[in-house]
């Protein structure tokens, strides 16, 4: 009884906090100064015409880095304590129920769309929404898909870990190259801007999302495929 | 502007009304479904306030990749349990 009365007294509270929050909300006549700089700037110090993508890879490039390391540390400490009860090859994945035909013939369809959609979120990131880390995720949903049709799959640990290992270090090191050639670490300018719009433009820009795809890509997969592959205790 | 304003409506409607389902409901697939329902949801309406890039990653993680994480291991505890 004063469990439930307690119960509804928080949510009588939280519901007075969001009333007053959006009865008190006035949507700004203009942007703030950070967001009016990043705004009027990123024409001529960026040269992509996608602003978020601009302001998540450049200006805020080492909050990316940072991003894209707790996602590591979270798939290697999955890999880690799953690694434990790692089933021998082969012996997993026997008590699964059959996918069914529409799933296996609708995954063989499905999948080379997945995977172009998600290579042209990716090399666009620069030029339309989206970028390295929603590639990424579509990259891995197609891996998803793949392990749902068949859950017996096997997809080669070693190669996940060496693409992502080589993007997390040519990542680090276009950063560092932006050090020695241009104004900073992960800066810019280390490629030639080029033309606004076109497709190999603005900087590192597409050559940093395609990295930050791969590693998300393959920190995801490599998250799914360590579940599919513990053996049941 | 209105029109706008309608869909987003209905649009948060329709999320308080996914996410009832999926705390009330009693079966567990039924509520795992319904809350990738809000997910879905909540990325049309992150497109509505002309947030492309936040509505792909909320479409991709929040209602595809973890929706098929919680079927993955629902179906591993069943199996488990049926030892």
């Amino acid at each position: 009884m004063t469990r439930n009365v307690l119960i509804a007294g928080l949510l009588v509270l939280l519901g007075v906090a969001f009333w007053t929050l959006t009865m008190g909300y006035a949507p700004d006549a203009e942007l703030n100064r950070t967001a009016a700089y990043y705004a009027q700037n990123v024409g001529r110090e960026i040269g992509a015409p996608n602003v978020v993508t601009a302001i998540i890879i450049t200006w805020r490039g080492l909050d990316t880095l940072g991003e894209v390391t707790v996602l590591f540390l979270t798939s290697s400490i999955v890999a880690l304590v799953l690694a434990q009860s790692k089933a021998p090859k082969g012996a997993s994945g026997s008590g699964f129920l059959p996918s069914g035909e529409l799933l296996t013939t609708g995954t063989r369809m499905l999948i080379p769309l997945i995977a172009l959609l998600g290579a042209y979120v990716l090399a666009n990131g620069h030029l339309t929404p989206g970028g390295g880390f929603q590639g990424g995720a579509i990259l891995a949903s197609g891996v998803l898909l793949a392990l749902l049709a068949d859950p017996g799959r096997r997809f080669g640990h070693a190669l996940i870990a060496r693409i992502e290992s080589v993007a997390g270090l040519a990542y680090v090191g276009l950063g560092l190259l932006g050090m020695l050639i241009a104004g900073g670490f992960l800066d810019n300018k280390v490629l030639p801007l080029g033309q606004f719009g076109a497709m190999l433009s603005a900087g590192i820009i597409p050559i940093i999302s395609v990295l930050i795809g791969l590693k998300v890509g393959s920190e995801f997969a490599s998250i799914l495929s360590s579940l599919e592959e513990t053996e049941d205790a | 502007m209105t029109l706008t304003l309608a869909m987003a409506l209905i649009l948060a409607l329709a999320s308080l009304a996914a996410a009832g389902v999926a705390l009330a409901t009693r079966s567990r697939a039924t509520a795992v479904l319904a809350a990738g329902l809000l997910s879905l949801f909540a990325s049309v309406l992150f497109v509505l306030l002309a947030a492309p890039d936040v509505a792909m990653t909320e479409a991709a993680i929040g209602s595809g990749l973890t929706t098929f994480l919680f079927f993955f291991v629902m179906g591993r505890i069943r199996r488990e349990g049926r030892k």
